[in-house]
């Protein structure tokens, strides 16, 4: 009983981050915009948080640090993509590959090392705060989506774009706070790695946590609630193999690949159809 | 003319992507001119320097064609980076089962391996996107992560020599070697991996070439990336040349193994790409998706991939981090020429 309730307790752990991820994610992509550099927007919120907490002792300020740095990304991003219509995967793949030198460049002039960044003291660090706010957000993501008039309109940019813009919403701007939006949320996801998690940013961190949080997006059919239940599902997988290591005779490497299997079988359409929003990935040109 | 054209927009990013590095070299307090001096300077040194570029070159000359040729059918495929990763395992496979093989058999064997396992894993995204819809970019992104954890198993568990802390397998059979070109061109020290992989590659961009604008099947290609309703209108069957494209990109991703596998390591080695795969995208991209632009833009990201080495021990701030810097942000000015033309233009040009 207490290895399941060990085991559990680490999925939520393991799930904080992705969740926090696939939130953000779930903003953008609803509002028509792809986000495959939620990785990069991790690691700048990790990196950031790690070593603003570093300097100033406080990982409130390493936290809302690494907020602002996940914003300014998801901005370049935005920007990119709303702005100067570039291809939104390949800016996110761009983004993904200049933050895994962006930290390490830094980090090796900050602190001679560009393998991590200074240790953060055990009391300095973020545990609860991130996974409470994680899972919370999830009713409030629900009920902004679903209740109000920015959900309306980033709903309506991200399915007909046209139809909105011709009801006076503005697109590009709604776009925009949603991408934004999304910087934050993974920003923030990054930083519960870096200073809740562990307390160090280590190079590359989140490995491909960016993407199992976009796998889980897309498995929980951009939808809040059923997104929670992919990161849980996906974090259980974390836990178990993390608990596995070592111990089992399963190789940790089929545990660590169901996430991935999962997500595959789910696009081909085997258990239940997974619908894009449908403007999703193509840029709007504003008709005046 | 229409040929400087085509190169001036590249060069520009390139340039601006520079600038750009050179302020992050500036706000981690080293020189930029030294910085850029170094990493030049030891790309283009005889016969060290230019054997080196020319031999990181090599891969990304594989992953830009992979790439491009994707990008030509519509198709985005970022997953160049598993498709190499399980051909360069197959193909180590197949080097240490058959290793008693003659030379003549074994390498052609592998390096068949090469391509279809490499054209294997990037046909299933193809035919979940021809089939089921299921777009190529989450698919191959999942693809990659398969790739990496069951290349990483087989090696860990069964093809580990006993002992060894690295996570590689036994060497390949010395029949599988394919010969450096230091070997066979006098001038050239043989500690050079440059391989004949190179030639190898440079031969794959004549063909790449000829298949799209000289054949029928390149013609349908180009025709289903430039406009698919037409295409299908035309009389083509679409879902056909998306799996077609597929293949054949991910069958030149996985002749990175013939440089990686079979002329420089002899073995199969975890984690031995420095994300070939999606340099590969910034190659295509760079190299307008065309076989010669990716000749270019490879020797470019080449020299950068040798001369970082440089930077980061004889520079007191900068690391080779530079190196993806620089990467990522020529990607982002490229991506943003969107600016000037339309979507359907910018990923295809005219058929």
């Amino acid at each position: 009983m207490s290895i399941l309730l060990i085991l559990l307790a680490s999925a939520v752990r393991q799930a904080t981050p992705l969740l926090l991820a696939a939130l953000g994610g779930l903003y953008s992509e609803r509002s028509g915009v792809i986000n495959i550099a939620l990785e990069g927007l991790m690691l700048a919120g990790a990196f950031t948080a790690a070593s603003v907490t570093h300097y100033s002792g406080s990982p409130w300020l390493g936290l809302a640090a690494g907020i602002a740095a996940g914003v300014l990304v998801a901005l370049v991003h935005g920007v990119a993509c709303i702005r100067f219509k570039a291809d939104q995967v390949v800016s996110g793949t761009a983004i993904n590959i200049l933050f895994l030198g962006v930290p390490a460049l830094l980090s090796g002039a900050l602190f001679q090392s560009t393998g991590a960044t200074p240790q953060v003291p055990q009391e300095q660090l973020l545990p609860i705060a991130p996974i409470v706010l994680a899972f919370l957000l999830v009713p409030v993501t629900w009920y902004v989506l679903n209740r109000t008039p920015f959900g309306l309109r980033l709903r309506a940019v991200g399915e007909n774009p046209e139809a909105a813009d011709t009801a006076g919403v503005n697109v590009a701007r709604v776009r925009l706070a949603a991408v934004l939006l999304s910087g934050a949320l993974a920003a923030i996801g990054g930083a519960y790695l870096s200073i809740g998690q562990s307390s160090l940013f280590a190079r590359n961190m989140t490995a491909g946590r960016g993407f199992i949080a976009l796998a889980a997006l897309i498995f929980g059919k951009w939808r809040p609630v059923q997104t929670m239940l992919a990161c849980l599902l996906f974090g259980f997988a974390e836990a178990l193999a993390i608990q596995m290591e070592g111990v089992s005779q399963v190789p940790v490497q089929f545990i660590q690949i169901v996430p991935y299997v999962l997500t595959i079988i789910v696009l081909a359409g085997f258990i239940g159809h997974s619908r894009a929003p449908r403007a999703l990935g193509v840029p709007y040109q504003e008709k005046r | 003319m229409s040929f400087l054209r085509q190169l001036l927009f590249p060069l520009a990013a390139v340039a601006a992507a520079f600038a750009v590095g050179a302020l992050v070299v500036l706000a981690v307090g080293d020189s930029p001119l030294n910085t850029y001096a170094l990493l030049i300077g030891s790309a283009l040194s005889w016969p060290d320097g230019i054997g080196y570029t020319l031999f990181y070159a090599t891969p990304l000359i594989f992953t830009g064609l992979a790439v491009a040729v994707a990008f030509r059918c519509g198709l985005l495929n970022i997953g160049a980076e598993g498709q190499l990763y399980i051909a360069a395992f197959a193909t180590a496979w197949v080097g240490i089962v058959l290793a008693g093989w003659p030379a003549w058999l074994l390498v052609p064997l592998c390096i068949l391996t090469a391509l279809l396992t490499g054209g294997f894993w990037a046909a299933v995204p193809g035919v979940l996107k021809a089939r089921f819809g299921a777009h190529e970019v989450i698919t191959t992104i999942m693809m990659n992560f398969i790739a990496v954890a069951l290349a990483s198993y087989f090696t860990q568990y069964h093809y580990k020599p006993p002992g060894d802390p690295i996570l590689q397998t036994v060497p390949i059979g010395e029949n599988a070697h394919v010969a450096r070109i230091g070997a066979l061109v006098p001038g050239i020290p043989e500690r050079i991996p440059l391989n004949l992989a190179f030639p190898l590659a440079l031969a794959a961009c004549l063909l790449v070439y000829l298949f799209l604008w000289r054949t029928r099947w390149g013609y349908q290609i180009r025709a289903t990336g430039a406009n698919p309703a037409a295409a299908l209108y035309g009389g083509i069957a679409t879902g056909k040349q998306i799996v077609l494209a597929m293949s054949l990109s991910g069958a030149l991703a996985g002749l990175v193994a013939v440089n990686e596998v079979l002329g420089y390591r002899y073995r199969y080695y975890d984690s031995f790409s420095a994300g070939y795969g999606f340099t590969g995208i910034a190659v295509a991209l760079l190299g307008r998706n065309h076989p010669v632009g990716v000749i270019l833009a490879s020797l470019l990201f080449g020299a950068l991939l040798r001369g970082g080495l440089f930077v980061d021990i004889f520079t007191e701030h900068v690391s080779k981090d530079l190196v993806m810097v620089l990467q990522g942000v020529i990607i982002l000015f490229v991506a943003a020429e969107a600016l000037f033309r339309g979507r359907g233009e910018k990923r295809v040009k005219s058929v």
